[in-house]
């Protein structure tokens, strides 16, 4: 075989597009599978963090095939082979060494030790994708004349596999997925073997031997370690602890333990002065973390009494309630606390199915079927999307504390988008009130003051957008040592009310932070702080009319979070660093949300190993190319418009995936449809990109999309809540049809961009596809976390706005390709 | 026989006494160096604690606190792995999931408890023993429970070849505290709890002091000061151990 460039021309091979898709679709199973995996193992931020800085696995491959492209390309059906199967094989026992190497994330604040076995992690967990996008790589590069075809089968794949490990995840537990992935893996080289016309035929069986051998292995060898630092792990060590239960689906997986020997005597907040103990319960933890219980069933009802001595219990003092409605249901707690109140009528809501049928079949005899009777009804739905849907009215809306201290404490939850929690929400909750009906929030009491502060403003601002004239009479805020407890009420706040607020508080030790009419000598009795912080902030936010220079001018960010940006624990302001930094000796990074950090942390690490791992194969490149290569003249272009439309691409899919949770109003199906739709839709626009390019001329692919994105998005941005609005009503399987069918235009489109110009660059200079396909591979590792920054600072408006202007530079860009 | 050996090895008995001799050199360059060492923990964690106004009367940490960290060995409580950096100041991670606190942090909590040589102290959480040990250097006597057994059980022995005769450990549960053994002039809850147990508080003495650290295992939010008054009426305190003020300028 001759060593020319473009030897492989002379092949007659057709693109194994078969195999393409499952090696797309499994490594995108794999990437959502070791989320769930490294969630359990060990705490989701980090797991979001190592997945994150994995997937350059994807920028490596570029780079690695464009220093060895020659050698590689001449043995295309081996390479090919062998990436597949090296793939297979490093999808369990990458994930089984990379969890052996445990470290608490936070010990990384103190020391930079950890950073050797964090590094090691990633390493290891990006080899299965190196192999997975090597193989695709390597695929673009042998059939440059089929690059859309590919690209095609690539993201349709990719979209299949993300539904196949989603529905997986229901039916069997993730380690058991594991195996099967690698199983299927493992197929997919014998399909290969076939699909690149390997001989002999029959060598197809040896894969397919090979493909049985994870499932036949023994049957705890995937099982996840979980970290020692997890509750879980913790109550395992306890004499007496012992599990009854477990289940797992994309959710949670959850554990149901029991400990007669050492009670959990879980009772969050309780007062000082309390003198009654928790009776017997059982611990869910979900992903060995964030504890809920159930609670024994007891003959005599004061021994509930410990309930009623906590913040929570605040409403029913002041009124008594008929009809309440309790978001996020748990183990049943604060079923209980309403049930030893007598509330006649209670409605709660819990998301996750596998958790209601444990509280309500499984062990329903040992709560004494607390979830049954006439008196309750338990829906199965995400709670924001049951407020919204429902037409009954409620004396008292309870939003539960159900996320466990130490998560909260240490900001794990700063990335996360909460819905529960923004100014749209409390409005929404706040028309289901009766005319005296309350809304109560208890949380977690941080010091320095920050979950309560943002709370609290966001119920006033809240209250303002309905047209509440003096949002402060409607408002109470109380404060224990652990928990607080914020009440909006619809109408205004009582005399009387007042008076059984004070006795409520001062009978339980519990401090009064603000009511309508509260004076300065109040505050600050029981739980002595330096300063009473929480009333003076409480008074500046709620009637002081420049609470914006407040906002300013306090060290943590606690303006109210809303739709766009739903990031109610992202509490970090970048001023506040440098003073962290030197109060370190002191503990001082106890101060900063360790979420966000590891967001920086995360988008700094990208940014380094993309620039090393797109610069390198310039190196190489630069010696080998033919003469009128060597200079620098058109790699500018690839380099911008690669970035541009994998930073592009990324942008959109979360920005609407975003958009989508609130309309599907469960998490998991907004992630599943949308994220499928968008890369199976796009994989149609890939396939179809050929056509234009061959009937419009060559521009067409790049321009003529980018002008159709831009208009969908604009109308999109214009009326997408307006329509969602009016089609909430839908059923939930209608509400999925219409987000596909307003997700297929969009990504229709979306998908013309890579393989249009790429096929160019195939057609031009062949030896720069590799290095064209990792630029996009690292844009797009960059893109997932830059997204959720720049969210979090400007809302995701913003980021489907400068997804937009990125498509423009990229269309720009591509007029000066040649 | 023997004069044949001693014939054939002569230089052995010389080669001993020189690795003895090195070996005794670096081991009292290690005591050394971990009394230096010690000493510069002491002076960072007296820098660090001053003006914190944890407490409004506190201008610096009690001497007597100080002292006694400048006494207690903590290389002696971390894990092999951790001997070298058993003086920087921070929390170190001892197995189990559990941490030995960094030694600012211990250093306020022993201040705050105010202990008197006579008192008698309770301890939730033995941990490595390290805080026990520093309370048994200045209170009369200091009973520990852990729960985690092999912990527990580690402690005690270093405990006890330390010579910390005035110390108890026991493993178990120390939700009801220790009941025969008080009420308790202190309490240090180290271990966490989802609440104060109320059998801790009805086992504080009248007058007495309990200190809780607050937070996760390698960050301290904040201290919680649980005071006694003479009626048997009980006032909790939220302490930051970091010198910060939230609000920048005037509002």
């Amino acid at each position: 075989m001759s060593k020319n460039f473009d030897s492989h021309k002379i092949l007659p091979l057709q693109p194994p597009r078969l195999t393409i898709s499952i090696i797309s679709g499994t490594a995108l199973a794999y990437e959502i599978l070791l989320m769930r995996l490294f969630s359990i193992v060990q705490f989701h931020h980090f797991a979001y963090m190592v997945i994150s800085l994995a997937l350059l696995g994807f920028g490596a491959s570029g780079t690695f095939l464009s220093i060895a492209r020659e050698k590689l390309l001449a043995n295309f059906q081996a390479v090919f082979l062998a990436n597949i199967v090296l793939f297979g094989v490093a999808v369990p026992f990458c994930f089984l060494a990379a969890q052996t190497l445990q470290f608490n994330p936070e010990e990384i604040l103190w020391t930079a030790a950890p950073f050797l076995k964090i590094l090691l992690v990633f390493l290891l967990l990006a080899l299965p994708f190196f192999f997975a996008a090597s193989a695709v790589a390597l695929a673009l590069a042998r059939f440059p004349q089929s690059i859309s075809r590919i690209y095609a089968a690539d993201l349709i794949g990719a979209g299949l596999g993300s539904i196949f490990i989603i529905v997986l995840l229901f039916l069997v537990f993730p380690d058991k997925a594991l195996s099967l992935l690698a199983s299927l893996i493992l197929c997919g080289a014998g399909i290969a073997w076939w699909e690149t016309g390997m001989k002999p035929l029959n060598r197809i069986f040896f894969f397919l031997v090979l493909a049985t051998l994870p499932l036949a292995a023994p049957n705890n060898w995937t099982t996840p370690l979980i970290s020692p630092y997890k509750g879980l792990a913790q109550q395992m060590l306890l004499s007496g602890s012992k599990i009854l239960t477990e289940r797992s689906s994309p959710l949670g997986w959850l554990t149901v333990l029991e400990n007669k020997v050492v009670p959990f005597r879980y009772a969050p907040g309780l007062s000082l002065n309390a003198t009654v103990i928790p009776p017997e319960q059982l611990g869910i933890f979900t992903d060995g973390d964030s504890l809920t219980v159930i609670t024994k069933q007891l003959e005599n009802q004061a021994g509930y009494g410990y309930l009623d001595q906590t913040t929570t219990a605040l409403p029913y003092h002041l009124q008594k309630p008929e009809q309440i409605l309790i978001l996020g249901a748990g183990g049943g707690v604060d079923l209980l606390l309403a049930k030893y109140h007598q509330v006649p009528k209670i409605d709660a809501v819990e998301l996750n199915h596998q958790l209601v049928d444990l509280v309500v079949e499984n062990y329903g005899f040992f709560s004494g079927d607390l979830f049954k009777g006439p008196r309750v009804n338990l829906y199965t739905k995400e709670a924001r999307g049951f407020v919204e849907k429902t037409a009954t009215w409620y004396d008292l809306i309870q939003l539960s504390l159900l996320d466990s201290f130490s998560a909260s404490s240490a900001g794990l939850y700063a990335l996360s988008e909460n819905y529960l929690y923004t100014v749209e929400a409390f409005q929404k909750y706040f028309h289901r009130l009766q005319t005296d009906g309350i809304l109560s929030i208890s949380r977690w009491l941080k010091l320095p003051p920050r979950d309560t502060f943002k709370l609290l403003a966001t119920a006033v601002k809240a209250l303002e957008k309905e047209g509440i004239p003096h949002p402060g009479q409607h408002l109470v805020l109380i404060r224990g040592w652990q928990t607080s407890t914020l009440l909006i009420k619809k109408s205004r706040i009582t005399d009387q009310e007042i008076a059984a607020l004070k006795r409520f508080c001062s009978e339980r030790s519990f401090d009064v932070a603000y009511y309508p009419g509260m004076a300065t000598s109040e505050a600050n009795q029981f739980n002595v702080l330096r300063e009473p912080f929480f009333y003076e902030g409480a008074q500046t936010i709620i009637n002081d009319r420049h609470s914006d220079a407040f906002f300013d001018q306090y060290k943590f960010h606690i303006r109210p979070a809303t739709d766009n940006t739903p990031y109610f624990f992202h509490f970090f302001k970048w001023q506040l660093l440098p003073e962290i930094i030197a109060l370190r000796g002191q503990g001082g990074m106890a101060l900063v949300e360790s979420g966000y950090l590891v967001l920086v942390a995360t988008l700094v690490q990208a940014l380094t190993a993309s620039l090393i791992l797109i610069l390198l194969p310039l190196l190489f490149l630069k010696r080998r190319l033919p003469e009128k290569e060597t200079t620098a003249q058109g790699k500018w272009q690839i380099f911008v418009y690669f970035s541009a439309i994998g930073l592009a691409f990324l942008f959109l899919e979360i920005a609407f995936i975003q958009r989508f949770i609130l309309f599907l109003s469960h998490p998991l199906y907004a992630v599943t449809v949308v994220l499928a739709s968008f890369l199976i839709f796009a994989g149609f626009g890939s396939a179809f990109s050929k056509k234009i390019i061959k009937e419009g001329g060559k521009w067409s692919g790049i321009t003529l999309p980018v002008a159709a994105m831009t208009i969908l998005v604009i109308v999109y941005l214009l009326s997408l809540n307006t329509l969602f609005a009016q089609l909430f009503g839908l059923s939930d399987v209608l509400k999925i049809i219409v987000s596909i069918l307003l997700i297929a235009p969009l990504a229709f489109f979306m998908g013309m961009p890579f393989p249009a110009a790429l096929t160019r660059v195939g057609d031009s200079r062949p030896w720069l596809v590799p290095w064209a396909w990792g630029v996009n591979g690292c844009a797009s590792v960059i893109s997932a976390v830059l997204a959720t920054m720049l969210a979090i600072q400007f809302g995701f408006t913003t980021v489907v706005l400068l997804a937009l202007a990125l498509y423009c530079v990229a269309a720009m860009t591509s007029l000066f390709m040649d | 026989m023997l004069s044949t050996l001693f014939s054939k090895y002569k230089r052995l008995p010389c080669l001993l006494l020189a690795v003895i001799s090195i070996c005794w050199a670096s081991y009292s360059k290690a005591v050394e160096d971990y009394a230096s060492a010690r000493m510069a923990m002491v002076r960072l964690i007296a820098k660090e604690a001053k003006d914190i106004g944890l407490l409004t009367d506190m201008k610096s940490l009690d001497h007597k606190v100080l002292d006694v960290m400048a006494k207690v060995p903590r290389h002696e409580f971390v894990p092999v792995f951790s001997k070298s950096v058993a003086y920087e100041n921070r929390p170190l991670p001892i197995g189990y999931g559990q941490t030995i606190s960094q030694p600012y942090i211990v250093a306020l909590m022993t201040d705050l408890l105010k202990a008197d040589k006579d008192d008698i102290v309770l301890e939730v959480g033995t941990g490595s023993g390290y805080q026990a040990a520093v309370l048994a250097e200045i209170a009369a006597k200091v009973f520990t429970i852990e729960i985690i057994e092999p912990l527990g059980e580690k402690a005690k022995e270093k405990l006890k070849t330390l010579g910390y005769n005035n110390i108890t450990v026991r493993i178990g549960d120390g939700y009801y505290g220790w009941q025969e053994k008080g009420p308790f002039d202190g309490i240090v809850v180290t271990a966490a709890a989802s609440h104060i147990p109320p059998p801790l508080i009805q086992q504080l003495k009248k007058g007495g002091r309990m200190v809780i650290p607050v937070g996760t295992r390698f960050l301290v939010q904040h201290l919680l000061l649980v005071e006694k008054n003479e009626e048997g009426k009980v006032q909790t305190r939220q302490l930051l151990p970091v010198r910060f003020v939230p609000l920048t300028g005037k509002h």
